[in-house]
């Protein structure tokens, strides 16, 4: 009873912040201006079926960057002194701490045709290269906001690897490497899946980057959305439509990479 | 007698602190070998050096007659049965014991033979798909054992692998292991600091305290000749008192003269005497050189266990009958009972 008195305030949180928008968005993308059930507006997303494409596609290659550089930094990391790796730790944080936007402005004065590093490159008698503007950029802007959350949980479920499990697949004769594939790999993968969770979802609904980094020609599913409330093409009820496709394929993607985790976890256990 | 481990003036610091200090060991093929001692004395960072997970500051390793410092463990012809066993939780049990063959690249059903042997061995036919986690600790342990035995090490490193099971699976797990060592005949070096365990199992047993080793010795030796104080005490329960060595063979102890057998002392040196308290007989106070009162008794199941308080000094009795609390008593015991050790130092 008491349990469930303390819980009130968040059931009641929940309720008005997570199903009732829920259901105003499904509201909006099911029903007309004048209340008529219709299945047009969720029709019309497919015509912007490149700009999926294109957002899983930049989403999904950046996760697998955040992945790649992650993973190394993380081992090295939970391998170290404890006194240095909270300072490490927090150099990996630090830019954390620093403004979102002030993050990818910054990015923009580098990258930019007479931006700094063109700049650099001209003196040396190279470029200037079309850097922004780039889905390059964009991938480039999604890694360096987006790779502590990827960082941060694999380093945890590293130095939660008990070490002599690493001795042991040391006396059973494994160097560091096969260590490393046939022990903490598999260890690790709990802290992969979140680390995916965690960059992927952000990145594919990101609107901020794609804008300052990607021009015009990049459009994401974001900034579609963002068009639909604020833009001149207002239509909420396609921007609603568009939410909720969004969500679906998240969800989708999120059970299938579950599927593995669970799998694991039967594994694991 | 070719050795198959040995440790030649070993020195390990950890933080400026002597770990181990100037250790000499020479370990015999097909021996069961203890090191026994109290926590902290250096046990698992020996048994590390010999494994390959820690190098010495000092000294010399030779495995076969042949020099091994600075060989990783995954080469070595050694392996390890961890102090908190180390499976691999990702693993069943199946897995856990192939795993060493699998990174050996064995046939699979070279690995499938092999793994069933263990599996008999050990007692765990049927558990092979058995998340380890949903395994009792002795059987964790077993698991353990296999896995590292599947190996056929030449030596097999165990860090008090018994440590966390209850008293009767102990016991058990003590003849279990005798019995695998014996019918494998592989070298097992075996820590613990359960005296008992170490006297119960050994071919050798080797004291260490603080880094040093005390002594090395069969079991019957330890006990009965003991080589100085700290093993005396630590090796079984013991009277240790001070003396003086008069001459050979003649001992002052509580001012009273006593014949022993030691000799070698020189002459009017004070020693330590040990006397184990079941070498000791209570006999009417007229017919001892020492006597004193019973201040308390206690049944033990077996024994009684009382201590005599007698000049200034409390001993420890063990008989098959008890005396009265209170009551004065002499305290007896024969010149073979009779140990002496040289004054441990500090
Ligand atoms: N990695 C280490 N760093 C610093 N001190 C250590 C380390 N490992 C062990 N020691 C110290 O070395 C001593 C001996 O340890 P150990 O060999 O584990 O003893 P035992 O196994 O006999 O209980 C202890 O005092 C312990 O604190
Ligand atoms: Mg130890």
């Amino acid at each position: 009873m008491k349990q469930k008195l303390l819980a009130a305030p968040y059931l009641v949180w929940m309720a008005v912040f997570v199903i009732v928008p829920l259901i105003m968005v499904a509201y909006f993308a099911f029903f007309d201006s004048d209340g008529n059930f219709t299945l047009q507006y969720v029709a019309d997303v497919a015509q912007y079926s490149n700009i999926f494409v294109r957002s899983v596609w930049l989403a999904a290659l950046a996760t697998v960057i955040c992945l790649v550089l992650s993973y190394p930094l993380a081992y090295i990391l939970a391998k170290m002194d404890t006194k240095v790796q909270s300072t490490m730790l927090m150099i990996v944080i630090l830019p954390m701490w620093m403004n979102f936007l002030l993050r990818t402005y910054a990015w923009m004065t580098l990258l930019g045709n007479e931006g700094i590093i063109n700049t650099l490159l001209g003196y040396i008698g190279l470029g200037p290269f079309k850097m922004l503007n780039t889905q390059g950029a964009v991938v480039l802007g999604m890694v360096y906001d987006y790779i502590p959350y990827m960082i941060l949980p694999l380093y945890t479920v590293m130095t939660k690897i008990d070490k002599s499990v690493l001795e042991a697949a040391n006396d059973l004769g494994c160097n560091s490497f096969k260590t490393l594939i046939k022990v903490v790999l598999p260890l690790s993968l709990p802290g992969i899946m979140s680390g995916i969770t965690m960059v992927f979802v952000p990145a594919i609904s990101t609107f901020i980057i794609s804008r300052m980094l990607g021009g015009g020609s990049n459009l994401l599913i974001g900034d579609l959305i963002e068009m639909q409330f604020l833009g001149n093409s207002y239509n909420p009820n396609l921007g609603a439509s568009i939410s909720l496709v969004l969500m679906v394929i998240i969800l989708l993607i999120m059970t299938l990479m579950n599927q593995f985790d669970v799998d694991d976890d039967r594994v694991l256990m | 007698m070719e050795h198959i481990v040995s440790l030649k003036d070993i020195v390990v610091n950890f933080d400026g602190e002597q770990i181990l200090n100037h250790i000499n060991l020479d370990i015999k093929d097909k021996e069961f070998v203890t090191l026994l001692g109290p926590s902290g004395c250096g046990k698992t960072t020996t048994l590390r050096i010999i494994g390959g997970f820690l190098e010495p500051d000092s000294g010399v390793i030779t495995f076969e007659g042949k020099k091994i410092n600075g060989l990783p463990a995954y080469k070595r012809n050694v392996n390890t049965v961890f102090q908190r066993y180390a499976l691999f939780p990702h693993l069943n049990v199946y897995e856990n014991i192939a795993f060493g063959l699998h990174v050996k690249k064995l046939p699979e059903r070279e690995i499938r033979k092999r793994v069933g042997e263990m599996l008999d061995l050990v007692n765990l036919r049927g558990y092979e798909k058995r998340n380890i986690s949903r395994l009792s600790g002795g059987q964790q342990q077993r698991v353990a054992i296999a896995r590292a035995l599947v190996n056929r090490p030449k030596v097999l490193l165990l860090d008090e692998p018994l440590g966390a099971l209850d008293l009767k699976l102990r016991k058990e797990m003590q003849i279990e292991l005798k019995r695998i060592q014996q019918s494998l005949e592989i070298t097992f070096i075996y820590v613990t600091h359960d005296q008992e365990e170490a006297l119960t199992m050994s071919d050798t047993v080797v004291v260490m305290n603080q880094g040093n080793i005390q002594q090395i010795g069969t079991p019957v030796d330890i006990y009965n000749e003991p080589e100085n104080a700290f093993v005396a005490d630590f090796i079984g329960e013991s009277n240790i008192i001070p003396g003086i060595m008069l001459k050979d063979c003649l001992v002052e102890i509580s001012g009273r003269e006593f014949v022993c057998v030691d000799k070698g002392f020189g002459n009017n040196t004070p020693v330590d005497v040990v006397i184990r308290p079941e070498d000791i007989t209570l006999v009417p106070t007229e017919d001892a050189k020492l006597s004193g009162v019973v201040t308390s008794v206690t049944f033990k199941g077996v024994h009684y266990e009382m201590v005599v308080e007698a000049y200034d000094y409390q001993w420890l009795i063990q008989s098959t009958r008890s005396a009265e609390l209170g009551s004065a008593v002499g305290i007896s015991f024969g010149p073979d009972d009779i140990h002496i050790m040289h004054k441990m130092k500090g």
